[in-house]
């Protein structure tokens, strides 16, 4: 599993970060960046679901190449 | 009292609505037509449900930000020496805002935001030192009320000893202001001349590390930013950097005096309180923006004209029960949250970072030196409404 951030919807809320943060921080304006690009550790995917339900602007999608068989 | 048909006729300044506004807001929500209008205080529109708040939020060239503020302005504001001063980004709206609100995002972050972490908490100490011995204070007026201002004085590198001035004057904007535009003019100048002498003495004395300074050197297409644009930041920090978060503040403190059990959730669990913050802010969102429409249209069925007033009741959209499971209930470790108490799209709150360190330390101050409090009368607990709803009296012991 892994996650994206659409640049163009996150408003800088930094939900995800406060939800996740091993694999969300914040640029020098606030907005979300990727700590973790490449596949997430298994103990962190629940983190990531977490992230993805608390960001209003639905700007966070989870990648999981497992559940696509 | 009156019993008013909330779908045509509701009052955010109704005593009643004031004390508890979610009766008529889940009225509203649940009803057939869940954007309400009122022709009272100069007409406005009050959508109630999280899908329709959020939607209005993101299509912000429709609902423009150009009147903030639900009631009408005296006529006498757009005239003067200070006509032309406004509170950006949040009164701003594209292409503008794009730079208004870029400029003063990074004081903001999260890693900004930080080195405020241990003056607020010394603070919340020393507040608490002022009335511990007593077995009794009030919650709101001694303790919530006194610290965000301090925190935003700090912040703008005015005298924190001017905290009352600062007070009085954000509630003559904000609580007695909003129906009563002499009182709103007087406090907008109170404010507008004292941070006009600021600016003036930061052109003379320039400091370092100071935003006031950083901002007024600030460059946008190689010009120099506008004063009236540095004037309009000051502006804004003291209007909604004080009582919002005083009011999230106290709202908290009046929700845990009652809750022993959440008092211990907190206690036993440290790790929670990231999470419990959100959901104290989703419960008990103190802010409702206004928007204003800016083209004719129809929203969800309503027709709407140009120039029409929108309330964002984002406190409405936290408690709607399509978007959040038991959304009456604080539960602090809510999975999901999508809340919008700093709102949504362009205009989210840009002190949303120092709101949540400001909520987080003063009650986890509070918490460690008082484990144990309750409410004295939950009866005499009053409360501020309108547009920034918490608690202004809030005895509690202990």
């Amino acid at each position: 599993m892994r996650v994206e951030i659409d640049a163009g919807s996150c408003h800088g809320h930094q939900m995800c970060a406060i939800a996740a943060p091993e694999i969300f921080g914040s640029d020098e304006y606030g907005n979300a960046v990727l700590l973790i690009e490449d596949d997430l550790p298994a103990e962190l995917e629940s983190k990531a679901r977490r992230a993805e339900n608390n960001c209003p602007e639905r700007a966070i999608s989870i990648i999981d190449e497992a559940s696509k068989g | 009292m009156t019993t008013i048909d909330p779908l045509t006729d509701y009052d955010i300044f109704d005593a009643e609505f004031v004390l508890d506004p979610f009766p008529v807001m889940d009225a509203i929500r649940e009803s057939e037509c869940p954007i309400a209008h009122t022709e009272r205080w100069g007409g406005s529109w009050l959508p109630t449900r999280y899908e329709d708040i959020v939607a209005m939020a993101q299509e912000h060239d429709l609902f423009t930000s150009r009147s903030i503020i639900v009631t009408p302005p005296p006529p006498v504001q757009f005239e003067g020496p200070y006509a032309g001063v406004a509170a950006p980004p949040i009164s701003s709206d594209p292409p503008e805002h794009h730079w208004h609100r870029r400029l003063i995002l990074p004081f903001f972050a999260p890693q900004a935001v930080a080195k405020y972490e241990d003056g607020t908490r010394d603070l919340c100490n020393q507040l608490i030192d002022g009335f511990i011995d007593g077995g009794k204070a009030d919650a709101a007026a001694d303790y919530a009320q006194q610290i965000p201002v301090r925190v935003i004085a700090t912040m703008l590198g005015v005298p924190t000893d001017m905290s009352d001035e600062f007070t009085s004057w954000v509630r003559g904007v904000l609580e007695v202001g909003l129906t009563d535009p002499k009182v709103r003019l007087e406090s907008r100048m109170k404010i507008l001349d004292y941070f006009r002498a600021q600016i003036d003495d930061r052109k003379a004395n320039p400091r370092d590390d100071d935003m006031i300074t950083t901002l007024l050197n600030s460059e946008v297409d190689g010009q120099k930013v506008p004063e009236n644009y540095v004037h309009g930041v000051c502006n804004l920090m003291l209007i909604a950097g004080v009582d919002t978060t005083w009011s999230s503040i106290g709202a908290s403190l009046w929700h845990l005096a009652q809750h022993p059990e959440h008092r211990a959730q907190l206690r036993d669990d440290p790790d929670l309180w990231p999470m419990a913050i959100e959901e104290l802010l989703r419960a008990y969102a103190p802010v409702t923006m206004a928007r204003q429409v800016d083209r004719d249209t129809e929203f969800q069925g309503c027709p709407m004209h140009a120039g029409d007033r929108i309330l964002m009741a984002f406190p409405a959209a936290n408690r709607d029960p399509r978007q959040f499971e038991n959304p009456d209930e604080v539960i602090l470790d809510r999975e999901h949250n999508r809340h919008v108490a700093f709102g949504a799209g362009i205009h989210r709150c840009a002190g949303s970072n120092l709101a949540r360190l400001e909520l987080r330390v003063a009650l986890q101050t509070w918490l460690a030196r008082i484990p144990e409090f309750q409410l004295v009368d939950p009866a005499t607990v009053t409360w501020a409404g309108g547009q920034v709803r918490g608690p202004r009296k809030c005895a509690v012991a202990f």
